[in-house]
């Protein structure tokens, strides 16, 4: 039986991969945000599972517009990382764990949850980014295999809170039944709150963000019954992409311990949040 | 199974109006362009874009105001004829331009204005 040791959900801004990448941590419109992760940093370096699941979007980088599929998931050995426009983050190709890629496939499936497959994929940023937040220094390769799963949050209708917290439930329900692996760590990505285009580009709704950071570890039910629409009012077109966090918070326990959190604006245009979870409230840390 | 959530009444579609949402409709507008943008992640098509922009509109058989939006870097309007933040920012990048400007194009600002806004906590609804 494999088991969720850990969640950890970040903001994926690229701007901040970007950062990371030109050596620019130390300086003072970044600092605050690197200082901020260094906490979660060194529990989540002590906390190694066999195998991660990445939840994020594509921001039409790995995957073209012709196809959008609401939920998917990688079974790929390996995933290259997409060149944006701009060429590839000089960060380490992902390797896969296709086995358990197809066993959740296969329980999701049955489950009710009938996921698009991706047999070859790029990952982009909001892939890469939450990474990078978690091993800034990974040399040649991730600390893990990692799984990809996708979530449409980039063209409406997305698909709802409660059903992204469905998903993740089904997800830990599928890890439960899987024997290959003992320890899976699980990333929810995107947000916090952020509006890219249109009049209300620029805005930040950090009340919001701080009732979401609180209720993602003590009240996600709460989170998982508002509207696409309660979203987009209150944290933004993208800040949407919050209800991915819902996803990994589905995978958990009832019951989890933060071991950290922070909060700072701005990553570029985009308030930015780290918050991990340790999924084993019973056992010795 | 009933749905987790009742669907989205008229009113909160409303209410939604300014936010811009980048919906399915908006995405079949937008959509030859878009597909225009999206080729911009290979750097052969970025030359031959550069090369001779107005023909490379006409391969994607873009209308005359997603052609000339596009010509003249008029991303109001690209927005407004269904280009997606996300594809067009690919033309921006290739430009040189920042997430930060575009957010100044779209609320009246320069860039540094914007930029600051952003480091004194974003801007509020509007």
């Amino acid at each position: 039986m494999a088991e969720v040791i850990w969640g950890m959900a970040t903001s994926h801004v690229p701007s901040i991969g970007a950062a990371m990448d030109r050596g620019l941590t130390k300086d003072p419109c970044w600092s605050p945000l690197f200082d901020g992760y260094a906490p979660a940093r060194q529990w989540l370096a002590d906390h190694t599972p066999n195998v991660a699941i990445v939840i994020y979007n594509d921001h039409a980088n790995g995957v073209d517009i012709d196809v959008v599929p609401t939920f998917a998931i990688g079974t790929a050995e390996r995933y290259r990382v997409a060149d944006e426009g701009f060429g590839r983050r000089p960060v380490p190709e992902v390797i896969g764990a296709p086995e358990l890629s197809l066993h959740l496939v296969q329980s999701l499936v049955d489950d009710g949850f009938d996921m698009t497959v991706f047999q070859e994929l790029d990952v982009d940023h909001g892939f890469t980014v939450p990474l990078s937040v978690w091993t800034p220094d990974p040399g040649e390769a991730w600390p893990c295999p990692v799984i990809p799963i996708l979530v449409n949050v980039i063209q409406y209708p997305q698909p709802t809170a409660a059903r992204c917290f469905a998903l993740g439930q089904a997800i830990g329900r599928a890890i439960d039944r899987f024997d290959g692996v003992d320890t899976i760590g699980i990333l929810g990505t995107g947000g916090m709150s952020h509006q890219l285009a249109g009049p209300r580009a620029g805005f930040i709704n950090s009340t919001f963000d701080h009732m979401f950071l609180d209720a993602i570890e003590n009240d996600p039910r709460r989170l998982a019954a508002m509207t696409r629409e309660d979203y987009i009012r209150d944290a933004g077109s993208e800040g949407l992409e919050l209800i991915m966090w819902l996803v990994m918070r589905g995978a958990m326990n009832a019951r989890v311990r933060k071991v950290h959190s922070t909060y700072y604006v701005p990553a570029s245009n985009t308030a930015a949040a780290l918050a991990v979870f340790d999924n084993r409230t019973a056992a010795p840390a | 199974m009933a749905p987790p959530v009742a669907p989205p009444t008229l009113k909160d579609v409303a209410d939604l109006q300014g936010r811009y949402v980048f919906d399915g409709a908006t995405s079949r507008l937008g959509y030859r362009m878009n597909k225009l943008f999206m080729t911009l992640r290979e750097a052969a098509a970025r030359e031959a874009f550069l090369a001779d922009e107005a023909a490379y509109c006409d391969r994607f058989a873009l209308s005359e105001a997603h052609k000339r939006a596009v010509l003249d870097r008029d991303w109001q309007a690209m927005l407004e004829l269904g280009g997606s933040i996300f594809c067009f920012y690919k033309l921006a990048m290739l430009d040189g331009l920042s997430m930060q400007y575009l957010g100044g194009v779209f609320t009246g600002m320069s860039e540094e204005d914007f930029v600051a806004a952003m480091r004194a906590g974003g801007r509020a609804d509007g």
